[in-house]
């Protein structure tokens, strides 16, 4: 009964990240990412996505900073912001939100303001989807976690 | 998941990750560790230059092009001009053909485009002539 609990939800996390897979928004970068996850980081994966999150938010942030201010002209800081989200996005294997970012990343190196603004609003949309499906899919591993203790109780 | 990486459990390569990148610089820590590799990470050009001038020394040297305070073209001519010997791959999100080659020529013995992955990793220690054992 309880592994059938621990199934159930192995199933759910298959179903999600397949539709993940399916939609985009990941790659196979992130099957790298857990491929690294092991008994010496037993959360690599939750550590490296949770860092990505605090440093895109930093980034985005400061895009928007930029851009919302009258007199901004500083492109290359976009740029030099949005390398750093293609880069990370990349590394995880966030490709809709590295598309974007790319995608944005050319808007600004033709110092393209209206192109820059539609550029964040769509980098803003992909983060926060990403990151919505990641929380679901931590609160399923967590939940396959406890029902999978539940059965081996220490 | 773990078996399927092959392994350097015994290996007394060393490397260092030149990034300034907080999520790369955590996979890059990584896949040099699972690959046996022992390995130093700083943020950008000038504290690799900095922990060259302190005495340490590595194999290999793992750079990324664009970073703050020093990028690691300007990082790389610096090592070489210090004499500094160690294998260096570059690892950059820039594909431009002009871009790479500008980066080849200021002293990388490698390069390879990120994101980078075990396999990628591996490459450029084949290509670098380090001896990996599965």
């Amino acid at each position: 009964m309880l592994g059938f609990g621990v199934d159930r939800l192995q199933a759910d996390i298959n179903r999600l990240l397949t539709s993940l897979f399916h939609q985009g928004v990941l790659d196979e970068q992130f099957l790298q990412l857990q491929q690294l996850q092991d008994e010496t980081s037993p959360t690599f994966v939750y550590d490296v996505i949770n860092i990505y999150f605090d440093e895109s938010e930093k980034l985005l942030r400061s895009l928007r900073l930029l851009l919302m201010d009258r007199e901004f002209s500083d492109y290359k800081k976009i740029g030099l912001h949005l390398n750093q989200l293609v880069g990370s996005s990349s590394s995880i294997g966030a490709r809709r939100v590295r598309n974007v970012c790319v995608a944005f990343r050319s808007a600004s190196e033709l110092n393209n303001r209206p192109g820059c603004l539609r550029g964040l609003e769509i980098v803003e949309h992909e983060y926060h989807y990403l990151k919505n499906m990641m929380h679901e899919l931590f609160q399923l591993e967590q939940q396959r976690l406890l029902a999978a203790g539940v059965r081996y109780p220490m | 998941m773990a078996g399927e990486v092959p392994s350097l459990a015994e290996s007394k390569l060393t490397a260092l990750v030149v990034d300034d990148n907080l999520v790369n610089q955590s996979m890059h820590h990584k896949l040099l560790d699972r690959l046996g590799i022992k390995n130093d990470v700083v943020c950008n050009g000038q504290e690799a230059v900095d922990v060259h001038c302190s005495g340490r020394n590595y194999d290999l040297i793992l750079m990324d092009m664009d970073m703050p305070v020093m990028n690691g073209i300007q990082a790389t001519k610096k090592l070489r001009e210090m004499g500094i010997e160690s294998k260096i791959a570059g690892v950059t999100t820039r594909s431009k053909e002009e871009e790479k080659k500008e980066f080849m020529e200021a002293g990388l013995n490698d390069f390879q485009e990120k994101p980078l992955t075990i396999s990628k990793l591996v490459s450029i220690l084949h290509n670098l002539d380090f001896y990996v054992q599965t």
